[in-house]
């Protein structure tokens, strides 16, 4: 039997045609292509590369964009897939997320025609990856006071600076790199095999273990003047690329808590204890309770923020406080799964562990917890907190 | 080829506990029910897909057409066969209660008359019912030949003769079938080598089972006409000729599981115990 998900509250009824189907077929694909080699992939530490030209004959990376081969799906039928990849596994709602919302987007968004022609059709095919180069070694939370330099030279740019915890980093064959030229942030695209262009695979990590993490390094890194990404200048670049990547996530999280809900549920109904099933018992019913509600919750949040994006108004504190919300949620979920699981909880032979491990992950990237608390509590009181 | 495959929503048979019998036992209730196609009628799109394409390339090489019965909310069963690629879709608005497999030929047969396609392409049963019966008789209809549990559909003249493998009990019978005709699909049809049609190469290789809608596809799908006709317009006035007297549930399992030993304590518990030897 496949995924049924959790809809406690009828939202069925108010998502369209299109977007139901987007999420049964994606669902579909998780239980058939996913479920049955996650576990294996995760253990021993691989991202799954053969599914990567499924996901791109399914429309899944770049989803969201139009044109280019894109499909250029609506927010909440694009919230819906990350939703079920993520119930399959962050990292590869990861994979997805990187893809389509950090890489490909800034070069839809602030790119010249001929880097769009050059580049989009063929990451939609999956044929060319590409990665986010932002975060650096010291500066997580605070990018905007990178190091990584851009000076120009005859003929192009130098590129010089270490980034690091980059999903798809070892993958890719282009990266999207932002480098401060004169002070100024700026978007620069580097193809792999640029030389002094460089990445390293982090492999010492318990989470996300699905997914490629890397350092990218840039020594004396020379590019032409077509690598700069002409449409925008300073930190509204890599911004608008996460609050695209942060709405994703919102979704997607809520699928890894759904999984761990129902793994959770159906565990308890068949576990027996003291002659009966867990899910009888008044302590197990109230973390079965207390998911199933905070799910409820985030798919209404959720769902509005879609419909928000969908007409153009959402604002960045808006998908700050569900990022926020929704990441926290589902790793408490996982974490009361893990425990009504009890010892089983722990073993690779149920999901709700790895999804908690995963889980630890999105909690701290795309802007940590507490920066998202600080991005809300800026809109709220207008007085910024981080600076 | 142009080929029609008509499709019907069944109860998420995943979710078959939540099929209801009304109080009174007159009907199956439908209230609350998630739908989904008919698996064997998805696999007839598969198969309809694969007959009127080169696989390797996507070059489309026919028109499939997909037609349901029933309320509005089929159209949404027909938007996934839409988004799969099939061309474009026929909605015969009907109450459930109206149709029978006999109305639902009847209404097919007057399709055909309008559509000529070169195949009526279907799946051999729909899960709720289980007749198996509408093929038949749409072939019975309209005079044409008629394979039914197809396992395997190929042709290598662009589908003016159509070879058949057909599951029965003691292996594979192979029946050429000349167009028109119907044909019905048993599960078998969406292994990966089960449609040929001298285009698509050998080599080419397809997934096992039915195709998922690509995002693409499900865009794509939401621009594609579904025409919309009644049982009138049809000209199929009769009512249903199958009528239901009564529902029931299955009584209660009772006992429990027993392990046996043996083959031969199991024969000894069947004779003493059960009395059923």
């Amino acid at each position: 039997m496949g995924f049924q998900g959790l809809d406690f509250y009828n939202l069925d009824d108010e998502l369209h045609e299109d977007e139901r189907l987007v999420r049964d077929n994606v669902r579909r694909f998780v239980d058939e292509r996913i479920e049955p080699i996650i576990g294996k992939h995760y253990e021993a530490g691989t991202f799954p590369k053969e599914l990567i030209s499924e996901f791109a004959d399914l429309g899944l990376l770049g989803a969201n964009l139009e044109g280019y081969g894109c499909a250029g799906m609506g927010a909440v039928a694009y919230g819906l897939a990350m939703q079920e990849l993520e119930r399959g596994d962050s990292g590869l709602r990861s994979f997805a997320s990187v893809q389509g919302s950090l890489a490909m987007y800034p070069i839809w968004a602030f790119g010249s025609e001929e880097q769009k022609q050059r580049y989009l059709p063929g990451m939609a095919r999956g044929e060319i990856i590409g990665c986010f180069g932002l975060t650096e070694p010291d500066y997580g939370s605070h990018a905007n006071g990178m190091i990584t330099k851009a000076e120009r030279v005859p003929g192009g740019y130098r590129i010089n600076g270490v980034k690091r915890w980059i999903t798809n980093g070892d993958l890719c064959q282009v990266a999207v790199v932002w480098a401060k030229l004169d002070d100024v942030v700026h978007g620069f695209l580097v193809p792999r095999g640029t030389p002094g262009f460089s990445t390293h695979k982090i492999d010492d990590k318990w989470s996300l273990r699905a997914s490629v993490t890397s350092e990218l390094f840039f020594e004396d890194c020379v590019v032409g003047e077509d690598a700069l990404l002409p449409g925008v200048r300073g930190m509204r670049g890599p911004l608008s690329c996460l609050s695209q990547a942060r709405y994703g996530i919102s979704w997607g999280v809520i699928g890894a808590a759904m999984g761990c809900y129902e793994t959770a549920l159906n565990y308890a109904k068949d576990r027996k204890q003291f002659s009966r099933p867990i899910a009888g018992y008044q302590l197990v019913q109230q973390k079965l309770v207390t998911m199933a509600t905070e799910i409820t919750k985030a798919q209404c949040l959720t769902l509005r923020l879609g419909r928000l994006k969908e007409a153009g108004k959402v604002r960045p504190a808006q998908i700050s406080m569900a990022k926020r919300n929704n990441v926290h949620m589902a790793l408490e979920a996982a974490r009361a799964a893990r425990d009504i699981l009890g010892g089983n909880g722990i073993t690779y032979a149920y999901s709700p562990g790895r999804h908690m491990m995963n889980l630890e992950t999105v909690y701290t990237y795309e802007g940590t917890h507490d920066i998202h608390t600080l991005i809300v509590g800026q809109d709220l009181t207008g007085l910024a907190a981080f600076e | 080829m142009k080929i029609l495959v008509p499709v019907k929503r069944v109860a998420d048979p995943d979710n078959a506990n939540k099929v209801k019998v009304s109080a009174d036992g007159a009907r199956v209730t439908s209230e609350g029910l998630e739908w989904k196609l008919n698996p064997f009628d998805e696999y007839a799109v598969e198969a309809a897909l694969r007959l009127n394409e080169n696989g390797a390339s996507g070059e489309k090489l026919g028109e499939v057409i997909i037609v349901s019965l029933g309320p509005d909310e089929v159209q949404t069963t027909i938007r996934q066969p839409l988004a799969m690629g099939a061309d474009r879709g026929i909605h015969v608005k009907a109450d459930d209660a109206e149709l029978d497999s006999t109305v639902v030929a009847k209404v097919l047969a007057a399709l055909v008359a309008q559509e000529k396609p070169d195949l009526v392409l279907m799946g051999k049963q729909a899960v709720d019912g289980d007749s198996n019966t509408a093929g038949q008789v749409l072939a019975e209809l309209l005079g044409w030949p008629m394979a039914t549990f197809a396992m395997a559909i190929e042709t290598a003249d662009g589908g003016k003769t159509l070879t058949i493998g057909r599951e029965v009990d003691t292996g594979v019978l192979t029946l050429k079938v000349t167009p028109p005709a119907v044909v019905t699909v048993d599960l078998r049809i969406v292994a990966p080598g089960s449609v040929r049609n001298g285009v698509t190469p050998d080599a080419h290789k397809y997934g096992e089972g039915a195709r998922y809608a690509s995002l693409k596809g499900i865009m794509a799908a939401k621009k594609k006409a579904i025409d919309v006709r009644t049982l009138a317009d049809l000209g199929v006035t009769d009512g249903a000729v199958v009528t239901y007297t009564k529902f029931e549930r299955p009584p209660a399992r009772t006992g429990s599981v027993r392990f046996v030993e043996s083959a031969q304590e199991l024969v000894q518990r069947l004779k003493t115990e059960a009395k059923v030897l």
